[in-house]
């Protein structure tokens, strides 16, 4: 069943036991009542029972999930964007700016889908361009020389893959995140929002804590680009949504992502301020187990974390 | 500088041949010549009609750079085992097999230690026969490991690419090599260790995005695809034909993407050349 539906359902049926529960008792408003509990209790296990990694890509892309723009006021004060990237243009697929977390003064930087057509259109569907990534490394740098942590929040199918995209240089710009981000010597905390594509996330995703939401995924290749390359049929996509092993479970079994950020029932974008706050506390809490660090054991340790991630291999008997 | 071209012209010598059994000829992709392959071999796979480079195996590459056979090479013992136990039609251990007993490689990457010019390097050599050159856990730990040897012995890195990308098999295991051997190199440039990135046909996806394009050169050889996104993909966003000759080499150094395009005969001299400039 259609998970929003359910929580329709589930709504409605609380709304007539309450009105049930004020009535004055009778055999028959007790049966009904009895009748409305069980299928609460159904509707209940089907809106939090586990999901399916198929359904989790589905709820991590649900165009009501709450996106950066949606999360900023929620989880800081004063924020003020920063724009471009001083060489080419601004990229509004990539937003970035400065702001204060629990009082203390941090970058905020993460890719911006949209919720409606226009909106999806001007941010180009939170796929950026290199300028975008430039941007970001630009104020990742501008952080680290004023001593600044940077929370990055990840939200993207990819980096855009286009002609004007490869005349600019998408694989230079990713390429150089990934090489800069790791000696930034400032706190770096990723929270990974929605969907985690491909070199397109991780461009703005090395960091020292990586939390993801509990419906979020992150992956190599989207399902429906493996099923088109493997099976040669994009409807196999649940098929290679399994086989991708791309949720939060199976990336923290694997040792990519350190904490998974519980969502609401029915995925995050059913209660924005209840996630916003939820991620809130897992930010504070990573926040403070990096922050009094010197930066050479913090460089250190973001080091060995990616140094050792996914070891998955050995010594063949010859 | 072609000092490995043959003085002879073999070509006319083959002329009377009658036995024109497949694969003693090859047609060229770029000139569509009917070329004698022993012709081709004697000039490292490049059309000596039109100058058209053939793919070359990892070997072949450790022979046209290295100055002789005396280089050692290095984990050549380690092979994938298998994190998300990934089974689409075949299984990824079937292919993986099947590429090892192809390649007699354990997987997608050979990583020597040799010279250059009585110089000692390391050189990875990616494999594109082996799973499309895609780079999971083993390519990226051994290519992670020889830049955390050169920069301990503080020797100058070549990593020569060839390769589809990440690893699809690997998920995001495959992912998280981009950021590891980037990493790796990161300590490189802080310690000014050299690292030339060479890019033949092809070089894309996550390998483009990540080591090889943070070369302190980054050369390519002439006509070889390099992008981000493979050219499928993109045509398939835009709904457009994509123009004749995007993604090759001549298309990024004209985009400021490349710092020279340089035919595979003159490689080995460039760089030479280029490690003179940095270290003496
Ligand atoms: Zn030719």
């Amino acid at each position: 069943m259609d998970r929003d539906k359910a929580r329709e359902e589930f709504e409605h049926i609380e709304r007539e036991m309450e009105t049930l529960g004020k009535s004055t008792a009778s055999p028959e408003a007790e049966k009904r009542l009895q009748e409305l509990s069980d299928q609460l209790q159904h509707l209940r296990e089907e809106l939090t029972g586990p999901l399916t990694p198929w359904q989790r890509v589905q709820v991590a892309r649900h165009p009501q999930r709450p996106h950066l723009l949606d999360f900023i006021p929620l989880l800081f004060e004063n924020f003020s964007e920063i724009h471009g990237d001083r060489s080419f243009s601004d990229d509004p697929a990539m937003v970035g700016g400065f702001a204060w977390f629990r009082g203390k003064p941090v970058m905020v930087i993460g890719q911006q889908k949209g919720h409606d057509t226009q909106q999806k259109l001007k941010r180009n569907f939170g796929m950026p361009k290199p300028e975008g990534y430039r941007k970001a490394l630009r104020l990742m740098n501008l952080a680290a020389k004023f001593h600044r942590p940077i929370f990055t929040f990840v939200d993207t199918p990819g980096a855009y893959p286009g002609i004007d995209s490869e005349e600019r240089g998408q694989a230079e710009a990713i390429a150089r995140n990934l090489r800069d981000m790791v000696r930034l010597p400032v706190p770096i905390i990723v929270t990974i929002t929605g969907e985690g594509g491909s070199g397109g996330a991780l461009a703005i995703a090395v960091g020292d804590r990586i939390l993801i939401l509990e419906n979020s995924v992150y992956s190599v290749i989207s399902p429906e680009g493996c099923a088109s390359i493997t099976w040669r049929d994009a409807t196999k996509a649940t098929t290679a949504a399994d086989a991708l092993k791309m949720t939060a479970d199976d990336l923290r079994a694997l040792g990519i992502v350190d904490q998974i950020v519980p969502e609401p029932a029915g995925g995050a974008h059913v209660d924005h301020k209840k996630i916003a706050e939820s991620i809130g506390e897992h930010l504070q809490r990573a926040l403070a187990e990096v922050s009094g660090l010197p930066a050479q054991e913090l460089l250190d340790q973001r080091y060995r974390k990616f140094r050792n991630m996914g070891q998955f291999f050995r010594t063949a008997a010859s | 500088m072609a000092w490995f071209r043959k003085e002879k012209e073999p070509l006319k010598a083959a002329e009377g041949e009658r036995l024109r059994t497949e694969g003693l000829w090859i047609k060229c992709d770029g000139c569509r010549a009917i070329i004698w392959k022993k012709d081709l071999d004697a000039n490292w796979s490049v059309c000596p009609k039109c100058g058209h480079h053939f793919r070359i195996d990892a070997r072949t590459r450790l022979r046209l750079l290295l100055d002789d056979e005396n280089y050692t090479t290095h984990d050549s013992d380690v092979e994938t085992s298998d994190p998300l136990n990934f089974v689409d039609l075949k299984s990824y251990r079937d292919r993986i097999a099947t590429a090892q007993r192809t390649t007699k490689l354990k997987d997608a990457v050979i990583t020597a230690e040799g010279t250059i010019g009585g110089r000692g390097v390391f050189l990875c050599s990616m494999e594109y026969g082996f799973i499309g050159g895609s780079m999971g856990g083993v390519v990226g730990e051994l290519i992670t490991r020889a830049a955390e040897r050169a920069l301990d012995q503080r020797i100058p890195l070549i990593i020569v690419s060839a390769s589809g990308g990440a690893r699809m098999m690997e998920g995001t295991v495959s992912l998280m090599q981009m950021a590891k051997v980037s990493a790796a190199l990161a300590r490189m440039d802080t310690a000014g260790v050299p690292y030339i990135s060479v890019l033949t046909d092809p070089t894309t996806g996550g390998v483009t995005a990540s080591f090889s394009m943070l070369g302190d050169l980054n050369i390519a050889e002439p006509g070889a695809l390099i992008g981000f996104a493979g050219p499928r993909v993109i045509e398939q966003t835009i709904r457009q034909k994509l123009p004749a000759g995007f993604q090759r080499s001549e298309f990024l150094l004209t985009h400021g993407m490349l710092d020279a395009v340089v035919p595979r005969t003159e490689m080995k001299a460039y760089i030479i050349n280029a490690l003179k400039f940095f270290l003496d």
